[in-house]
């Protein structure tokens, strides 16, 4: 009952708020739209007509939830995945990338957290630039990467995955480098007394210290490496994938595609912290992780 | 007594300069039938060959960083001044001398982090140039690949030329910033903060809306924002205010969840000590709770000052006048002039480490009393 008390009531109460909310802006935001369309065909429909109309414009300012809703339900569910026009073929042209480029930036992550924990050379040199190589609008040079390396005949997957691994890395690393230096001294020192050899240390004390690190900075690095994946797709000339379409969409100005292709990414994104994050709970168990 | 101390990159670089040697020229005759470097080749042996000998003695650490700093930039600097003008004729010797200088330049930081001094200028300074040496290594390498090979200009331009492109156009590059930073980010930024954290202050005096926002807003900041990039440009119109809003939507959600997280950081005690003070909810909102809230603020103005450029550049994508960083960006690689490209990118990577550096030193004024900023 406290879970219910303590969560879900105040979010689903927010939500009913935000919905409500969404509708209230859309029919003023359409209104002045609607009210042109009306001079012009000589029409003056009464107030509740003339809301049921902001609410159901073929090109809204903002479409209304249940457009949306309905839009992202028929893209969904109704067409064939192969078709060009499905949300679950362009999520997944969008997700693959998002997958390789996490698996690549986790390991690089990885890789780079266990430099610096081991090199001092490394830790003196390379943590301040991989502090730095974050404040680089990295986003801007996705259309380079991905003309450059279609230049050397690099296409497809490769360039966009390189953007995630790019954005994913970074929280990887961060939060690799204090997992691994979370053992305490005593800890450490216990296995000096065991006489341990480094990687003795490393593989007993070390990695399992860091796992619980690794998935929470998991989680924010699949989420940005899906926002890389999407930006990736926004020059590649719009063939595939959920950015594809938000931009396809935005050319052409129908806004019901591309709030519910924003959905589709929402979806995607949610789906895969959650996922992660389960992962994650189960490896702890596993390796026999009580709760904190 | 041992005189000798080897190293393993000396070692190294010492059988990278016999290998260059043993696999003839250091590049293609040109035309003419002149081979390049016949002049220099031997001073650049000497130099890392000296550099990696003289490291190896037992001499006094600041010494030997000095030696082989010399030796490997030098060295490095030769290399690269030999390449200019017959560019892409570079063999196996010029890439194995750059790694063998490259070796040296690595035992040269290797040395200076091991240094360990009392004085605080010395420790400062040595922690500015460890990473200064490593950056510089990476354009150095970067520049040697691009000349040495004859990468096509429009693939990869070297970092020399995008620096000769950025002094060239200074006044457009100026006037980008001017339209991206100063109107959009710096606008979204100060009232996206600016709402998280007043929103985050509501928040946190009706508990009914802080058990609905938070867990709404850690939702929001996993989904990809960046996605109503078109739609603002569609409802704010293709100037800087559409940048603005992606920015402001962008920033607001980390500010929220991280203050909001912040006013509960501050410990039973004190607050019970507030109580007994008999002090109301501004009072102790304002010397107690937003003080010890400050290090989760700051971390959200950090993280939010690198969201906010990659939003208003990212949103420039989408429609623009003709002036503003994404617009260069997406219109010069249409035109294929990618050292104009780079030279925004370089630009942008300056001001957003600048926007951070800021924010850091803010940080480290304002919570001077945190452990984090006390240690270091």
């Amino acid at each position: 009952m406290d879970r219910l008390r303590d969560k879900i009531v105040p979010v689903t109460t927010l939500l009913a708020i935000l919905v409500v909310a969404w509708y209230a802006f859309a029919v003023i935001l359409n209104a002045p739209f609607q009210r042109d369309l009306d001079r012009r065909a000589g029409e003056t429909p009464g107030t509740v007509e003339f809301i049921g109309k902001t609410l159901t414009q073929a090109k809204p300012t903002l479409p209304s939830p249940d457009q949306v809703a309905t839009n992202f339900f028929e893209n969904t569910f109704l067409r064939k995945i192969t078709s060009n026009r499905s949300l679950i073929y362009h999520s997944w042209v969008t997700l693959s990338s998002t997958l390789l480029g996490f698996a690549f930036g986790t390991v690089l992550g990885i890789v780079i957290a266990v430099g610096i924990v081991h090199v001092t050379t490394l830790d003196r040199s390379l943590m301040p630039w991989i502090i730095a190589s974050q404040t680089i609008p990295i986003l801007a040079i996705a259309p380079m990467i991905i003309v450059v390396l279609a230049a050397v005949g690099i296409t497809g997957l490769i360039p966009k995955a390189l953007i995630s691994t790019y954005l994913s890395f970074f929280p990887v690393a961060v939060g690799m480098v204090k997992g691994l230096r979370s053992p305490e001294l005593m800890h450490l020192d216990l296995m000096h007394t065991y006489n341990a050899s480094p990687s003795q240390t490393f593989w007993k004390l070390r990695m399992p210290a860091s796992v619980p690190f690794l998935f929470t900075s998991m989680k924010v690095a699949v989420a940005a490496s899906l926002v890389g994946a999407i930006v990736g797709e926004l020059p590649t000339g719009a063939v595939a994938g959920i950015g594809a379409k938000l931009l396809a969409a935005a050319y052409y100005s129908q806004s019901i595609d591309m709030w519910s292709a924003l959905v589709a990414g929402s979806v995607v994104a949610a789906l895969l912290v959650v996922a992660v994050g389960i992962v994650g709970r189960f490896v702890e168990r596993s390796m026999g992780g009580r709760p904190a | 007594m041992n005189r000798f101390k080897p190293s393993w990159q000396a070692v190294l670089a010492f059988l990278l300069c016999l290998a260059s040697v043993a696999s003839g020229s250091i590049a293609a005759a040109d035309a003419a039938g002149v081979y390049p470097y016949e002049g220099t080749r031997g001073l650049i042996l000497a130099l890392i060959a000296g550099a990696a000998l003289v490291s190896m003695f037992r001499i006094s650490a600041i010494l030997e960083a000095l030696v082989l700093f010399i030796g490997a930039h030098l060295a490095a600097w030769l290399l690269i001044r030999g390449i200019a003008g017959v560019e892409g004729t570079a063999k196996a010797p010029f890439y194995l001398l750059i790694a063998a200088a490259w070796l040296l330049a690595w035992r040269c930081v290797a040395v200076l982090s091991s240094i360990r001094t009392g004085s605080k200028q010395a420790s400062m300074a040595l922690r500015l140039i460890v990473p200064t040496i490593f950056g510089a290594w990476i354009l150095i390498i970067w520049e040697a690949a691009t000349r040495g090979a004859g990468i096509p200009f429009i693939l990869l331009p070297p970092p020399s030329s995008i620096g000769v492109r950025i002094v060239n156009s200074l006044p457009i590059l100026a006037a980008d910033v001017n339209q991206t930073i100063f109107k959009a980010v710096l606008f979204g930024y100060l009232i996206g903060c600016g709402a998280g954290f007043l929103v985050a202050i509501l928040a946190d005096r009706v508990p009914f809306m802080r058990r609905g926002l938070l867990p709404i807003g850690n939702m929001v900041s996993a989904l990809p924002i960046i996605g109503v990039a078109p739609i603002m440009v569609m409802w704010f119109g293709f100037d800087w205010q559409s940048k603005a809003a992606v920015v402001i939507i962008m920033t607001f959600f980390p500010m929220l969840v991280n203050t909001v997280t912040g006013l509960a950081a501050s410990g039973h005690m004190e607050r019970d000590l507030m109580r007994t003070y008999a002090s109301d909810y501004w009072q102790t909102l304002f010397k107690l709770r937003l003080p010890a809230a400050a290090p989760f603020i700051f971390n959200a103005l950090k993280i939010n000052s690198t969201l906010a450029l990659i939003g208003a550049i990212v949103a420039e994508f989408f429609g623009t006048p003709v002036v503003g960083m994404g617009f260069r960006i997406s219109t010069e690689v249409g035109r294929m002039n990618i050292d104009m490209v780079w030279a925004e990118i370089a630009v942008a990577a300056l001001a957003g480490s600048l926007f951070y550096g800021v924010v850091a030193l803010i940080e480290r004024a304002a919570t001077f009393w945190h452990p984090s900023v006390r240690g270091g």
